[in-house]
């Protein structure tokens, strides 16, 4: 395929669109080109109708929507990062994660969340088997593998391979604890300091703290990875 | 808030295949496991997807399963285990054996 560098076209010649091939080629479908599933209309529909009802505005669920597009991982780490430094902290995480957000200034949203502990002997993963149930407020918007059936119904069936696929494999006489996350709480992993970093500072160790750590799929990274 | 079970208790949960929107895990019904932790006492969503909001609020309780009690041909460790959160609708006493 061309490349947009080394575009045939001479835009200066009058050419014909009618045999514009290359155009063709790199052609790539916008989104209502493909039929709404029914429950994509099923949401359109609710939302149309909130709106119509007066129950919220249009610009209220835009604000929402961006709210929950503008979180990433980065909150969630620097909340661990702060555990791994500050037993008081961490203390205060494992008690109430919204709370201990607030207190760093950040909006972890409505939803109650807690903390789930990485010990040497028992290692965390979560999964929603029944939708995708995933802290957004700290850790951003859930990616794909996480709301697909196969994660969904193979971390509670088979977790050691499914930690397998991801890189990580968790020895036998670790325990290997899955919490199936379908109700009103919402689960992020503290997972373990790694080795050799005794001397780094929160800002540093927050690089090290990874979305899927959060999720407990992986571990978080080593100094220098 | 007057819950019926406490950390530690076994129980179970109920073999019932109700249709509707209903949310204790397919996997988990008629599965024995140990309350982990009660997690407070929410609207019981099973009556909110229709919109029906009264009734009191629900305990919730984190149960802890062994996975070779939910899967029969389990191949990791012994030790491995689920937690799922489930309302207290969905569960019964049940004797202290696992099952």
């Amino acid at each position: 395929m061309t490349g947009p560098d080394t575009h045939p076209h001479d835009h200066g010649h009058n050419h014909d669109h009618h045999d514009d091939h290359d155009h063709a080629r790199t052609f790539q479908p916008d989104i209502e080109d493909s039929p709404f599933s029914h429950y994509q209309v099923m949401a359109e529909a609710l939302g149309e109708v909130l709106i119509e009802k007066g129950v919220i505005t249009a610009d209220e669920l835009r604000r929402q929507l961006e709210w929950l597009d503008s979180r990433s991982p980065e909150a969630g780490a620097r909340l661990i990062a702060r555990a791994w430094t500050e037993p008081d902290f961490k203390e205060k995480l494992l008690e109430d994660v919204n709370a201990a957000a607030e207190s760093m200034g950040m909006d972890a949203g409505d939803i109650p969340i807690r903390a789930i502990e990485n010990t040497p002997d028992v290692h965390n993963v979560i999964v929603c088997t029944l939708c995708s149930c995933y802290p957004r407020g700290l850790i951003g918007l859930p990616p794909d593998w996480y709301k697909s059936r196969e994660y969904r119904s193979r971390t509670v069936r088979e977790p050691r391979k499914v930690l397998a696929e991801f890189g990580t494999v968790i020895p036998e006489d670790v325990e290997v604890r899955v919490h199936d996350s379908t109700a009103d709480l919402r689960y992020l992993v503290l997972p373990m300091r790694p080795e050799g970093t005794e001397g780094m500072d929160a800002d540093a160790l927050a690089e090290l703290v990874t979305r899927d750590c959060m999720v407990g799929v992986s571990l978080p990274k080593s100094p220098g990875d | 808030m007057n819950q019926q079970f406490k950390v530690g208790d076994t129980v179970r949960v109920r073999r019932a295949y109700p249709p509707g929107h209903v949310r204790a895990p397919y996997f988990s019904r008629g599965k024995t496991g140990i309350v982990d932790e009660i997690a407070g006492a929410y609207r019981n969503p099973e009556e909110l997807a229709y919109g029906r909001y009264d009734g009191e609020a629900l305990p919730l309780y984190r149960v802890l399963f062994r996975q070779a009690d939910l899967w029969p041909d389990y191949d990791g460790s012994a030790a491995d285990t689920t937690i799922v959160d489930v309302y207290e609708n969905w569960l019964e006493p049940a004797e202290g054996g696992q099952g």
